[in-house]
């Protein structure tokens, strides 16, 4: 298994008038050629910020304040633009939830990946069609290369979302961002589309961070899961470890707040309370002020617990005698 | 049984606008037609007293516009929507309180102006549910029924995270005493762990106050959980009605079938081999349906008959209806 990244005691802070928000606040990961890897959590717990900051585009009032990402074995951050402007779109890039937002919609589809395939390579007129012409009929878009005339405006969601994909396989690159990229598609566009980039990833041998709040959808795409909950990762392991045996009592709550998780019309056990505010997180576990498992030993944060391929942050965690069965 | 909610033949067309040139064009003799959107199609529907019907389908299926139409919001091109034996519009205009409505979106349902106890009040007070002296008392009474603290009136929509605001959305609908609440979409734009604090709160307040519900959803596990019966609909019409587990269990209609395999499940066996069992192609344009039934290309089972006949919504057992030619052999799998 090859690394293709690394990313060691990442922290992201947002310096706003109001006070210093730890969005990202020490994140380490690893993730191996080809390897599918699920980034849950629910608003604000900073996996977004996590996704920009793997590519630099974390803008002011924001900055990577410490921390290392190694792409392929080189250093992005304190990278300068000009340089990681050179690996964006190359080496790792990244698919967003709203494809209406993300392309062009004065430019025509094949005009904009030209755009995309001409920031690193010079390729003539006519490669340069095929090569988009080939990457939209393998990411499903029927009659690639009469739809390369097309603007945004004339696909339907699923299909923009297709180009988008389209556009960030251009290059081939080692490690694909994709941020909800299935949350605003209805449920038969989402399976087609999860079923497609899983082939992808497969065939192009491309890694991918998958962040999404949707525990199904990770669990049927990525082989390694990270639970985000306000800036830190307070679980991870293997997907379906993960999901079955949950560690930390905000896993178990996600888990178990899902409606199939109940028997219909009964109430859903729930996780009470909100997601705490970043500005004001409470001092030592940032979940306690939520979690019925709360003790004295709560009030100072807890470290990762890791063990046989696992992790968990929590000072009282769940075991395999207590939660579900395996 | 009888029935409190009752619409016949419900059709939802409609027309758009000719941009100035075009309507010059047309004064001047061209044929310039607008291409008008069929909606909704030929719906009819009941709901019982205290009964939660789900209302299903993917985005432009017309399961939002339906929701309108028996909310009095959207007047049907034609059929009648009758709650309680009485019609909810006259001459386009809703005639009645008793239905009232939650939006998906509570940042954009809720004035970002108004103090979020004068929003709760305004209804009640216009239709002399409570008094303007009295009206303070009433929003608090509200407030604490859905759990939200009623010192929090005064406040401001921004100052609410969005599971508090879909909060003050309910209360504000249910200040009315309404007897049948239309929500459409309520939890769609809500973290998972508030999604199943307010699926609990309307579980909850549906059980004390004996409301009728119609809960529109996408989000297939939702409507599972919450409907007593479910209306699958695809491009303007219902495919499939039903008892919610029957149809969950036994889909009748091959769309149905489609659309439940095709929800990620919660994988929690690491060497199971996951396959997306997916529906060919995307929802065709409601500008221009396919002929015979609507589903056919994209349907597994499509035959000839499919492609010029138009299945009607028929009685395949006691309490369920589909359209499909196929729906017996569809239903025992």
């Amino acid at each position: 298994m090859t690394e293709v990244l690394r990313v060691d005691d990442l922290r992201t802070h947002f310096h706003t008038r109001a006070g210093v928000v730890k969005a990202v606040d020490g994140l380490s990961f690893s993730l191996a050629k080809g390897e599918i890897l699920g980034l849950v959590g629910e608003s604000g717990s900073g996996k977004t910020v996590t996704g920009f900051s793997l590519l630099g585009l974390v803008d002011a009032p924001g900055r990577i304040v410490s921390g290392s990402i190694r792409l392929n074995g080189e250093e992005l951050v304190g990278m300068s633009e000009r340089e990681l402007r050179r690996r964006r779109g190359r080496d790792i890039s990244m698919i967003f939830q709203d494809p209406i937002a993300t392309l062009n919609p004065m430019l025509s589809i094949g005009v904009q990946m030209r755009l995309a395939l001409d920031a690193h390579e010079r390729l003539g007129r006519k490669a340069a069609e095929a090569r988009c012409a080939e990457l939209l009929t393998r990411v499903g878009i029927p009659s690639a290369r009469a739809r390369l005339n097309a603007y945004p405006h004339e696909f339907s969601g699923g299909m923009r979302q297709r180009v988008a994909i389209a556009i960030a396989l251009l290059h081939g690159p080692s490690v694909i961002v994709a941020d909800e990229p299935t949350t605003a598609l209805d449920v038969s566009i989402q399976a087609q589309i999860l079923w497609q980039m899983r082939d992808l990833a497969r065939e192009t041998g491309a890694a991918m961070i998958w962040i999404s709040h949707d525990l199904a959808v990770v669990s049927s795409l990525a082989s390694r899961l990270l639970v985000m909950y306000a800036g830190r990762v307070v679980e991870e392991g293997p997907t379906a470890q993960v999901l079955r045996d949950p560690r930390h009592p905000y896993s178990a709550g996600l888990l178990a707040s899902l409606p199939a998780a109940s028997r219909p019309g009964m109430p859903l056990a729930q996780v009470p309370g909100t997601t705490p505010s970043l500005l004001s997180l409470p001092p030592g576990c940032p979940f306690a002020p939520r979690c019925a498992r709360v003790a004295e030993v709560c009030a100072t944060a807890p470290e990762m617990t890791r063990a046989e391929g696992r992790g968990w942050r929590c000072a009282r965690p769940l075991s395999r005698e207590i939660g579900a069965p395996a | 049984m009888t029935d409190f909610l009752t619409l016949a033949g419900i059709e939802k067309t409609f027309r758009p606008q000719l941009a100035l040139g075009e309507r010059i064009a047309a004064r001047l003799g061209a044929a310039v037609e607008a291409r008008p959107v069929q909606a909704v199609s030929d719906v009819g529907l009941s709901v019982t007293r205290g009964e939660t019907l789900g209302l299903v389908g993917e985005s432009g299926c017309g399961k939002s516009t339906l929701g309108r139409v028996m909310a009095g919001i959207l007047p049907p091109s034609a059929g009648e929507v009758l709650l309680d034996g009485m019609p909810v519009m006259r001459k386009g205009a809703k005639i009645t309180t008793r239905v009232q409505t939650v939006f998906q979106d509570p940042f954009a349902s809720l004035d970002p102006r108004m103090k979020v106890g004068d929003a709760v009040a305004e209804g009640p007070i216009a239709h002399g549910l409570t008094t303007r002296a009295g009206a303070g008392a009433y929003v608090a009474g509200w407030f604490a029924r859905v759990g939200l603290d009623p010192d929090w009136a005064g406040r401001h929509p921004h100052q609410f995270s969005g599971g508090q605001r879909q909060r003050i959305a309910i209360a504000r609908a249910l200040a009315m005493q309404p007897d049948l609440l239309i929500c459409d979409e309520p939890v769609a734009s809500l973290d998972v762990s508030i999604q199943a604090q307010i699926i609990n709160l309307f579980l909850e307040l549906r059980r004390d106050l004996g409301l009728t519900c119609v809960f529109i959803s996408h989000d297939l596990s939702v409507v599972r959980h919450v409907s007593d019966r479910v209306a699958v609909m695809y491009l303007g019409r219902i495919v499939e009605l039903g008892r919610t587990g029957e149809v969950f269990d036994r889909p009748a209609h091959p769309y149905t079938r489609a659309l439940l395999a095709s929800v990620p499940k919660l994988v929690l066996d690491a060497e199971e081999l996951v396959t997306f069992e997916t529906i060919d192609g995307e929802v065709p344009s409601p500008l221009s349906p396919p002929s015979g039934c609507h589903f056919h290309p994209r349907c597994p089972l499509a035959a000839d008959r499919c492609r010029t006949e138009r299945p009607a919504l028929r009685a395949i057992a006691p309490g369920r209806e589909a359209a499909c030619h196929f729906a017996e052999s569809v239903a025992q799998g």
